[in-house]
């Protein structure tokens, strides 16, 4: 049974898409928690602490999203624990996206210039004080542009979690398509509402970068 | 009993011996100007004075603190030995008023309306009443470093350090700074300072110490040090430095 690609199946992708956005908002907010977290874990003075956070961030860039997203959904099921793709696709994402955060973050902490640091423990701020005040509002800047930028990562990267049956932008597609059998143009409006999810945040990258003077 | 004891004080970067066995002490309102070469161990001597370097062996004793000790409270100890930098190190991202302001308000919990009461006297004492809301970015070096004073003031310290504050900056700005340096003086701060600027630390100091090589060299009152001096690394010194 072949169907006509008409206003109908745009409409599904739409619906998908709001999917695809909400599964993005859930791992930009994730990471960004538990990025935080382990970007204070890995400038942290305790050796061991840092440690712990370097291993998760290695493990965590070192292997494939996709390998990830296996893991906590058939891993977990195998063990009892039958979770929701959606669920698993927010746990995979939200480790994947810390461990970016946790890098980009820890890199623009690390730009603040040493005397900055001197200079707010000589005016007796405690290292939290000086992180609070000094530090970590000047790295702010630094981060922005590089932050939003990867968020147009995660969005593409949401696609993935097509193939543990969560119905997202990608999956919606696939599913249209194997009954229109029109993958040009099913795929390219699937690409089309990516594009149009993703430019304006690169744009804004772009933009958050010429406007506070940081060079990338 | 001094205001500022250091004994015996060394300090190394591995292999490399900075500080061999100094010792001096500032009595309270005193002005001691350190002077030497570069690498002679002023910088790190001063430096060590509010726990920016710990030292190995040694002790040193500002008021009630002693600054060798495993368990110094430094947030007390930095409360009472301020510091000026040779970079001012203010913060970019802050106002002038909240540059003085951020140390009253987070450290001494002081209330807002208060601590720019303070801002605002300190300001005045260098001069910069007007620049209260600027940024760093838009004032001069000299400007800047009038700022980082003021900033370390407000925290009334009993004793300050300025780390070459003139260095950085271009000759016709340093006559403002030292400007400061020498009211603060008159007013009785107590005061231990770097600098290169020999004729400046000739009529500012009470005391003068010439580091040399990591060690306290020779020291003594400026006309003394400069008039006189007594070993040839100094005589050697002064004839190079002072016109």
């Amino acid at each position: 049974m072949i169907r006509e690609f008409t206003i109908l199946e745009i409409r599904l992708l739409l619906e998908a898409t709001t999917w695809t956005v909400l599964l993005s908002l859930i791992a930009f907010a994730g990471g960004g928690l538990v990025g935080a977290i382990v970007t204070l874990m890995r400038i942290s003075r305790q050796a061991v602490i840092r440690r712990i956070a370097q291993v998760y961030i290695l493990l965590f860039q070192g292997t494939p999203l996709l390998m990830q997203l296996f893991l906590v959904y058939f891993g977990l099921a195998l063990y009892g624990y039958s979770v929701h793709p959606m669920v698993a696709a927010a746990i995979a994402l939200t480790c994947y996206s810390s461990a970016f955060f946790a890098e980009i973050w820890r890199g623009t902490i690390e730009t603040i210039p040493r005397p900055q640091w001197e200079g707010s423990a000589s005016l007796g701020l405690t290292r939290s004080e000086q992180l609070r005040y000094v530090i970590i509002p000047q790295s702010i800047r630094l981060a922005l542009p590089p932050t939003v930028g990867f968020a147009v990562q995660i969005i593409k990267n949401t696609s993935v979690t097509s193939l543990i049956g969560f119905t997202e932008l990608t999956r919606s597609g696939q599913l249209i398509n194997n009954v229109t059998f029109e993958p040009f143009l099913v795929f390219g409006c699937v690409a089309a509402i990516y594009f149009a999810l993703c430019f304006p945040l690169s744009a804004l990258s772009r933009y958050l970068e010429r406007k506070l003077h940081v060079p990338r | 009993m001094s205001l500022v004891e250091v004994s015996n004080i060394s300090k190394s970067y591995g292999a490399l011996a900075v500080l061999k066995d100094v010792s001096f002490a500032v009595e309270r309102g005193e002005v001691v100007v350190l002077i030497g070469r570069s690498g002679s161990g002023k910088s790190t001597a001063l430096r060590c004075l509010n726990g920016l370097e710990e030292i190995q062996a040694g002790t040193i004793k500002v008021g009630d603190y002693k600054v060798s000790d495993q368990g110094t409270d430094l947030r007390r100890l930095r409360q009472d030995v301020g510091i000026v930098f040779q970079h001012y190190n203010l913060f970019p991202h802050l106002s002038v008023e909240r540059n003085i302001t951020l140390a009253l308000t987070v450290v001494k919990r002081m209330p807002l309306v208060e601590a720019k009461q303070v801002a605002a006297r300190v300001l005045e004492q260098v001069g910069l009443s007007d620049k209260v809301n600027a940024y760093p970015e838009q004032l001069s070096g000299g400007q800047q470093q009038r700022v980082a004073i003021a900033r370390s003031l407000a925290m009334s310290p009993k004793v300050m350090l300025f780390d070459e504050v003139t260095s950085a900056l271009d000759p016709e700005l340093k006559e403002e700074v030292l400007k400061v340096v020498e009211n603060l003086a008159e007013q009785g701060m107590t005061m231990i300072l770097v600098t290169h600027e020999m004729s400046f630390a000739r009529q500012v100091a009470d005391k003068v110490i010439f580091m040399h090589a990591g060690r306290v060299h020779e020291s003594g009152p400026p006309e003394q040090l400069f008039g006189s001096p007594q070993t040839p690394e100094l005589q050697q010194f002064v004839s190079t430095r002072v016109s």
